[in-house]
């Protein structure tokens, strides 16, 4: 059936209720680019050494291609803002972006406001992981990148891997099974993690500290492991933000409306777990960026997947970078964990969105 | 124009048969009424032909191509189903549930554009619901939501559409308008419609046929006169009625009366009468 001819008036009626608003969140995404780029060079700047603002961004514009800047900085301060803390940076908002379109996937997927991205297995398996990688003889620790990421990553992995054949019916994933293998072989796999870090004896520092997450021992050879999973995964989970909109309606729905369900539910959940597993191996279970970003997302900007993902990926980038320029600045030398001042900082400010926008949002 | 066909298809859930060797046609241009008491699978039958489940036995056809081998985006824009009163998120709004009905016209990487906008907008046009475009579903009744279903499946742009209870939220004037919109695209654009219905009358009144299922089979197949009997209603619904012709148009038409359910015994009356 086709409708019949469209008039010119019905295509302006109908655009001019819908382009607005697209057009408004693509400046908003626009806007965000920037203010991350902002972050990036404040982030930058500020620490024990105190650089100013236009230093940090000549240094930083310096190394884009096609640029070429005469330095007007000592190659001390281009070595902190470069080799120190612009890997930590990057990597935090590495971490930040993944975990944020992560969550939203894991929400929308689960159609669940309570689902994080460690709501089936990852974080548990990626904890495991790492405990045993500290519990490790000395000598193990000298293996490439690192035993413990390698570990927690493999744990985390195989966690979920085995939650989702727990989960399986048939040639069906429901997700309601799924949630319940997850929560429950979380439990199990976090019991074993207590136990593991009270007979650790004095390694239980260490083990407490990564669990809260720090980006204190961050490096460029770390960011440039996290970022090709971290890219390819917010990726693949942007191209499939239409269908993760018809699966809102309802798993029987989407069928009748087109969506391959199953392979969608599969391709989406490998991409969000793979992104979480890689963030989390090399800084520790951060928690609340996942569950919390995407919902302040949806306060501000509304439900919409194809403009969810995208502003969840910037405002996590840009909430993790500038929870770990506090946690690094506020009782410097000391670094607080970034798991605390993420809840800290980021607790207030969703209930105060929460109240002054009344709007349904999920 | 497009055949939806059921070849001796059994039916069922984890093992269980609901439904057996239902074998029926629903052609181009007709508007077919499923009718049968409630828990008779009439559900099951139309879950069945938009494939979200399979049968145990039998063929399900779509213009003579099976269709277990149809890709599920190819299925969607052949076949449009009207969901019996589901939840919606309720963070939509009117639009942007019509417009998903565009989605699998769409490339898996493609965004919509003016021409779907629009054939979303003319759909809300059809089905009279263009005043509710930017509300929020949570903010609307049931007979709205329900019309808002019924648009999103114009905007789907099929060869069939299958509807369940598609008037059971209605009021009555809505419900005439909605059935008679069904009816003038089914004949104007040789539509295969399959409805499930609860109300007898209005059945009668727009199929050109029925099925009247009962105990997990077809007790009959027809059209409307040859379906609905009083013997019949009997035999299915146990509740003695009045069936008589309609005043304009001939048509048969159930009156019931109380104190004739299946609780009062009319099936033994019924049964002791025709013995």
């Amino acid at each position: 059936m086709t409708l019949e001819k469209l008039k010119p008036s019905a295509i302006e009626q109908s655009v001019s209720i819908h382009f607005p608003y697209r057009r408004s969140r693509i400046y908003d995404i626009l806007g965000l680019f920037i203010l991350l780029a902002v972050v990036v060079i404040l982030a930058a700047t500020i620490g024990s050494v105190n650089i100013p603002f236009l230093t940090t961004s000549n240094i930083l514009i310096s190394k884009l291609p096609f640029i070429e800047l005469a330095p007007t900085w000592t190659a001390a301060l281009e070595t902190i803002v470069l080799e120190i803390r612009l890997p930590r940076v990057i990597l935090a908002g590495l971490v930040g972006a993944a975990l944020a379109i992560a969550g939203a996937t894991y929400q929308g997927l689960f159609r669940n406001p309570l689902a994080d991205p460690y709501l089936i297995g990852v974080a548990q398996g990626a904890a495991l992981g790492a405990v045993i990688g500290f519990l490790l003889p000395p000598a193990w620790h000298t293996i490439g990148p690192g035993i413990i990421p390698l570990l927690a990553f493999c744990g985390a992995l195989a966690s979920t891997a085995t939650v989702y054949g727990l989960a399986r019916v048939g040639k069906t994933l429901p997700v309601t099974t799924l949630i319940l293998a997850g929560v429950a072989l979380g439990a199990l796999l976090s019991s074993i993690v207590s136990y593991l870090i009270i007979t650790s004896g004095e390694k239980m520092h260490g083990i407490m500290f990564w669990l809260m997450g720090s980006f204190s021992l961050s490096q460029w050879s770390e960011a440039i492991i996290v970022l090709p999973y971290v890219l390819l995964g917010v990726i693949i989970i942007l191209l499939y933000a239409r269908p993760l909109n018809l699966v809102q309606l309802d798993e029987e729905q989407a069928q009748q409306l087109g969506v391959n369900v199953e392979r969608l539910k599969l391709t989406l959940l490998t991409a969000a777990t793979l992104i979480t597993a890689a963030a989390v191996s090399f800084v520790g279970i951060i928690g609340f960026v996942g569950i919390i970003i995407p919902h302040a997302v949806r306060l501000i900007w509304g439900a919409d997947h194809r403009f969810l993902l995208p502003l969840s990926v910037l405002t996590g980038a840009i909430f993790l970078i500038l929870a770990d320029l506090i946690a690094r600045t506020v009782m410097a030398p000391t670094e607080i964990p970034i798991g605390v001042i993420t809840a800290l900082v980021g607790a207030p400010f969703f209930l105060y969105l929460l109240r002054s926008r009344k709007r349904v949002i999920f | 124009m497009i055949k939806i066909e059921m070849q001796n298809v059994c039916l069922g859930y984890s093992r269980k048969v609901v439904l057996k060797g239902l074998t029926f046609q629903v052609r181009p241009g007709e508007m077919m009424g499923l009718i049968g008491p409630n828990g008779c699978g009439k559900s099951t039958v139309i879950k069945a032909l938009s494939h979200i489940i399979s049968p145990y036995s039998g063929k399900i056809l779509l213009d003579g191509q099976d269709i277990k081998k149809i890709q599920r985006r190819d299925l969607s824009r052949l076949l449009a189903v009207v969901p019996q009163m589901p939840l919606l998120p309720s963070a939509f709004t009117a639009f942007e549930i019509v417009l998903m009905g565009q989605y699998p016209h769409l490339g898996l990487f493609q965004y919509e554009g003016p021409k779907e906008l629009a054939i979303a907008w003319q759909a809300m046009k059809k089905t009279d619901t263009q005043s509710l475009a930017e509300r929020r579903v949570s903010e609307l009744s049931g007979g709205e939501i329900q019309s808002l279903l019924i648009a999103r499946a114009l905007a789907q742009e099929t060869k069939a559409i299958l509807l369940d209870e598609p008037t059971a939220n209605l009021d009555i004037g809505r419900q005439v308008e909605i059935l008679d919109l069904l009816k003038g695209l089914c004949r104007d654009n040789n539509l295969a419609v399959l409805a499930a219905l609860h109300d007898l009358n209005l059945a009668i009144q727009y199929c050109d046929r029925l099925v009247l299922i009962n105990n997990g089979q077809i007790h009959v197949e027809g059209t409307p006169t040859e379906v609905i009997t009083a013997e019949n209603i009997a035999t299915v619904y146990g509740a003695e009625s009045c069936v008589y012709e309609h005043p304009f148009n001939g048509l048969p038409c159930v009156l019931l009366s109380a104190g004739n359910g299946r609780a009062s015994g009319a099936r033994d009356e019924i049964r002791k009468d025709a013995g």
